[in-house]
This record gives C-alpha cells, sequence and structure tokens, in this order.
C-alpha cells in the first residue's frame, strides 16, 4: 500500500486541505481557480495517491472556494473517479456555486458525479462501513 | 473601444498575461461578472487549445491573439500555427459514449459562453464574441 503521505500528496499540499471523518477523507481545494494544466497534474497526481492508498475509498471534495475551472480539471475529475470506482469506492461534490455548477451541467457531468449541498448531507450519503 | 494585441509564444504563462489585459478591458468597459467568467473560461480554453492542440507545445511557433472591447461586445481572435481541424469531425463529449473521457471539451465551453464563435482557417483561427448582457457607457 502506498505511503499516504508520498510525494504527490506532499507537493500538493499547499493547494489542498485535507481533513478525516471516519474512514472518509475529506478535500477542499485552497486556491479559487483550478485551471493551469501544471497545477492540475499535482492536484490529480495528489487525489489519485489519496485513494490508491485506501481500499474502497471514500472522498469529498469540497469546492467552497473555487471560482473558475478549465476543462482540463473536469478531466482530470473525471479520472479521479474512475479510480475510485475501479476500487468500489465513493465519490461526492460538495459546496459547488452556481457559476461552477454550470459548467458541469453543460458538459453533462451532473449526471457523473454525485453532487451534493453541503459536507453534512455528503457524510451522510456514503454507504455504511 | 480597447485594443488588444499581442503574438506569443507557445508558452501558458504568456497566454495568461494576456487573457488578464483581455478581462482587465471588458471590467474597465463595465462587463457583469456572468460576462467575464464566460469571456475567462472561453479564453482559457482558446489558449490552451492553440498552444497544446494547435501548436503541440513548439517553442518555434506562436500564438496570435487581436481583440477589440467595447462596452456592447468583447470581439477575440485566437491562430495558431498548427495544422488546423475540422470542427465537425470532433467527437461530441456530450454523447454518453465520451462523458466520461478525460479530454474534448474546450470546444464546447467555448461555444457555450459565447455569443458567437467560428473557427477559419482551416480551424487554426478561433473568433469569438461575447455581447454584454448590460453594457453602459463607457468608464
Amino acid at each position: 500500500m502506498p505511503d499516504p503521505q508520498s510525494l504527490p500528496l506532499q507537493q500538493a499540499m499547499h493547494r489542498l486541505h485535507i481533513t478525516d471523518h471516519k474512514d472518509i477523507k475529506i478535500v477542499s481545494f485552497i486556491e479559487n481557480k483550478i485551471l493551469d494544466e501544471a497545477n492540475i497534474t499535482e492536484i490529480g497526481a495528489a487525489l489519485v495517491a489519496l485513494v490508491e492508498a485506501r481500499q474502497r475509498p471514500k472522498l469529498v471534495l469540497d469546492f467552497k472556494n473555487v471560482d473558475h475551472l478549465s476543462s482540463a480539471a473536469l478531466g482530470m475529475l473525471i479520472n479521479v473517479n474512475q479510480k475510485i470506482k475501479l476500487q468500489s469506492g465513493e465519490l461526492r461534490l460538495i459546496e459547488i456555486k452556481p457559476q461552477i455548477m454550470e459548467v458541469f451541467v453543460i458538459t453533462r457531468l451532473n449526471k457523473l458525479f454525485k453532487i451534493l449541498p453541503d459536507r453534512e448531507q455528503a457524510l451522510e450519503s456514503f454507504s455504511p462501513a | 473601444m480597447t485594443p488588444v494585441k499581442a503574438t506569443i509564444n507557445s508558452d501558458f504563462s504568456a497566454g495568461f498575461e494576456v487573457q488578464q489585459r483581455i478581462l482587465d478591458a471588458a471590467l474597465k468597459h463595465g462587463y457583469t461578472e456572468v460576462c467575464l467568467f464566460a469571456i475567462k473560461i472561453a479564453l482559457e480554453e482558446a489558449l490552451v487549445n492553440a498552444i497544446k492542440h494547435g501548436n503541440k507545445l513548439d517553442p518555434q511557433k506562436h500564438v496570435r491573439i487581436e481583440a477589440s472591447i467595447t462596452p456592447k461586445q468583447a470581439e477575440i481572435c485566437i491562430e495558431d500555427e498548427g495544422p488546423g481541424f475540422d470542427r465537425n469531425a470532433v467527437p461530441d463529449p456530450l454523447s454518453d459514449e465520451n462523458l466520461e473521457k478525460s479530454s474534448g471539451r474546450g470546444i464546447l465551453l467555448i461555444e457555450s459562453y459565447m455569443s458567437q464563435v467560428s473557427w477559419d482557417h482551416g480551424g487554426r483561427r478561433v473568433r469569438m464574441v461575447k455581447k454584454n448582457d448590460h453594457p453602459h457607457s463607457d468608464r
């Protein structure tokens, strides 16, 4: 099992705030933009390292601080979602602002991701351990 | 009217500077938050398309950007030196079989957020126009 404090995670620590709630990882994006290709690669590698370190990973991504994202960021989220599904895990997206939600609706990715209003509802939505 | 004209190398940080100049001009002309968001997302996607998919990150190749921003509309043209592409041959990212693909949404976002979009010069040049929602006098 990879070390949860692996290099990709350490490299992205200034971009992500990670907390634990029982067996659930809650990750908040610190920056207000998920645009730059290099940053997206770094964030994607960290999230993959986080979910690969666990069996049946449960991950909440908190978008409270995010004002802008690009199609490359959507691609990164899809890759993370696929990794989680491969390990029979679950992903929830929360606190998405209306203008960002519109991006998910335009791309139909609101059908692919489970999007919930807040942390409380996300934590309640996971399958029991 | 505020013109913005630049020729940059195939470099994302250079693209960011031009993007900021265009957004600053739109802000100066009183564009709404909704319009500024739309222009930012379309510019980001068009510049990434030109630098990454058009010029294939080739440092010898350039991207030309020309914009004119008035209180009523922002017109932006971005041209790369790549082989171009056929817009009609681009797979539909909204179809069920493509929904989980991790790329191919940039053009969809540009066309969704801008008021008018045309792909010229064999796909090497995109012309995008965004009408301001609530234009008021020039500031």
